[in-house]
């Protein structure tokens, strides 16, 4: 049996990545065979709506009375392109979420990979951490404003909490999983202390790292918007509840767009950059999603 | 670059060396007080049955398990810890999956330091070495078992070890690879000359490969036998049919048979036991 399975690896060695490529290629024609159909149900669903919207739909329970039907959702988009407040919401949303995230990323690799390899490292700094953890980031909304004497600083706070949970447990994760033999035969290679860490543990956890990050982009775009809402001034989450309070009520549709848009863009970022950090993973056939 | 010429010393004392395992009220002598010396150069097998405490011994001569009595010796160094001097080739799956061939065989020189340039020139030329120039840029997931060996092989190399621990190498490879590496192996010895200690259950193997075979016993793990292999080099499939290596073999049979009757009683049949160590 192992005969017979080594033989065939042997003699394909390119076959995985011809493999590959003709099932991608299958893939695409697959995809687009599909298209057809998954625009239909979109244009359908387009279309329930501005039904819904324009006949100020009445069902008791919930009412479409004052959603605005899609062509002024489109309306009110093309005004705030062309508005000079795009850009302050739009780069005050995306410094918050790179800082909040990226220090989530720095500290929760860091303490992930420390945890997942020290015995001394898990008893110090992980209790603290289970204490708070099934706390969800926006409960935290109230102490951090009162903690922070900057509206920016308990928002980027938030963000940080909501990434951190995430990228912290798989890291661990990773990190604990590294092959015992792997470790064995690095210093037996002559690998000593921190070299250790860069080397084989850190690379060796790298898909469930971007596992966690891929994840914790999400959480950190869904706790901003929150933040925002009720701390902002600028950003998109303020953007869609200010819409609210002055009864824009096209652009709070806008504003949900543009937060999906924005949390799906850089989902998508971080597992590009992930697949090109783990490229031996994609060979494997290991997927980040 | 310091580098220790290729006919380094290479000797391996073995004094009263046991090694307890597990945790506890488990915690069990898995080798037991042996002692043995190895000559620099020196092609020893270890042989014994499955679980006799090979790899502990191993492990314990690599650095990576404590003695609970007695030490292990590298030219009258007391071994500590793990050293690239002590070169170290598992069964399979211990190439750096996210490294490109030629990085997980530059390896060792990354670590003592030498530049990327140079390390993987020294890298190529082990790769030609063991048969694997034009498989640099590739990573070991995309390699069959057999290359991935002999990628261990030449990762192990690069540092230039005063001994070569290997356990149970080929063991996961299919019989006529298996056949290829040994030879390969044998090959790649006879140009680096380094003291080699090698681990198998197969007593083909270890005839076809050894100066000398070492028959551990089990429960507690010890030496049983220790047999010269008188036959010279290079060799090749003639050796495997001679008569000489049929006499060995049989020898070999009746340790591990005694081994096994040891062990699990003498309730199987003698001839299903025979069968299961050709
Ligand atoms: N880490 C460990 N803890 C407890 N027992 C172990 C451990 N490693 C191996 N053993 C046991 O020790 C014995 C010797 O193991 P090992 O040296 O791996 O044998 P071999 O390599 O000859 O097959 C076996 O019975 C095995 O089950
Ligand atoms: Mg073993």
């Amino acid at each position: 049996m192992s005969a017979v399975r080594s033989d065939r690896s042997d003699r394909s060695d390119s076959a995985p990545s011809a493999a590959a490529t003709a099932g991608g290629a299958r893939r695409r024609a697959r995809a687009v065979a599909r298209l057809p159909l998954q625009l239909l149900s979109l244009a359908i669903c387009l279309l329930l709506w501005q039904w819904a919207s324009s006949r100020q739909l009445h069902l008791g329970f919930v009412t479409f009375a004052n959603v605005p039907p899609p062509a002024e959702v489109l309306d009110a988009a093309r005004a705030l392109l062309d508005s000079p407040k795009l850009w302050p919401h739009l780069s005050s949303s995306l410094a918050r979420v790179g800082f909040g995230f990226g220090a989530a990323a720095v500290l929760g690799v860091a303490l992930g990979l420390a945890i997942g390899r020290s015995t001394w490292a898990r008893l110090t700094l992980l209790p603290p951490l289970e204490v708070l953890r099934p706390i969800p980031a926006v409960a935290w909304i109230p102490l951090a404003i009162l903690m922070f004497p900057s509206s920016e600083g308990s928002m980027v706070f938030i963000t940080f909490v909501g990434a951190l949970f995430p990228i912290l447990l798989n890291t661990i994760h990773g990190a604990e999983a590294v092959d015992a033999r792997l470790v064995a035969a690095a210093r037996s290679l002559g690998t000593r202390g921190l070299r250790l860490f860069s080397e084989v543990i850190a690379p060796g956890a790298a898909p469930s790292i971007v596992t966690g990050l891929s994840i914790g982009m999400g959480t950190c775009w869904f706790c901003l918007v929150t933040a925002e809402m009720i701390a902002g001034q600028y950003g998109i989450g303020y953007y869609t509840w200010e819409s609210y309070t002055v009864q824009a009520y096209p652009n709070i549709v806008v504003g949900m767009l543009l937060i999906g848009v924005l949390g799906m863009g850089s989902s998508v970022a971080v597992r590009r950059f992930g697949a090109l950090l783990t490229p031996w993973y994609q060979i494997k056939g290991g997927r980040h999603d | 670059m310091t580098e220790t010429p290729n006919d380094a010393p290479g000797r391996v004392d073995v004094r009263e060396l046991s090694i307890e395992l597990g945790a506890g009220a488990d915690r069990f002598r898995a080798v037991e007080r042996v002692s043995f010396a190895i000559p620099a150069g020196q092609f020893v097998c270890l042989l014994g049955p499955s679980g006799c405490g090979k790899s502990t011994l191993l492990g314990a001569v690599a650095g990576h398990l404590p003695a609970a009595t007695g030490g292990a010796w590298l030219d009258d160094e007391k071994i500590f810890g793990p050293a690239p001097e002590r070169g170290l080739v598992f069964q399979q799956h211990t190439l750096f999956p996210w490294k490109r061939v030629v990085d997980n065989v530059a390896f060792g020189l990354k670590m003592k330091g030498v530049g990327r340039a140079e390390r993987r020139a020294r890298a190529r030329e082990l790769l030609e070495l063991v048969g694997l120039a034009g498989f640099e840029d590739k990573y070991p997931v995309q390699l069959s078992g057999g290359m991935q060996q002999r990628v261990e092989i030449a990762r192990v190399l690069i540092n230039r070890p005063r001994v070569l621990l290997m356990d149970e190498p080929f063991a996961a490879l299919d019989a006529q690879t298996r056949w290829v590496m040994q030879q390969l192996l044998l090959d790649v010895w006879s140009r680096v000359k380094t003291t080699v200690v090698f681990v198998t259950h197969d007593i083909d193997e270890a005839i076809f490969l050894a100066d000398r075979i070492l028959v551990m016993s089990h429960r507690p793990g010890r030496i049983r036998e220790d047999l010269a292999i008188p036959a010279g080099r290079p060799r090749g499939q003639e050796w495997l049919t001679s008569d000489e290596f049929l006499r060995l073999k049989r020898r070999c049979m009746a340790l591990m048979r005694d081994e096994h009757e040891r062990a699990f009683g003498a309730r199987g049949e003698p001839a299903a036991l025979a069968g299961a160590f050709i």
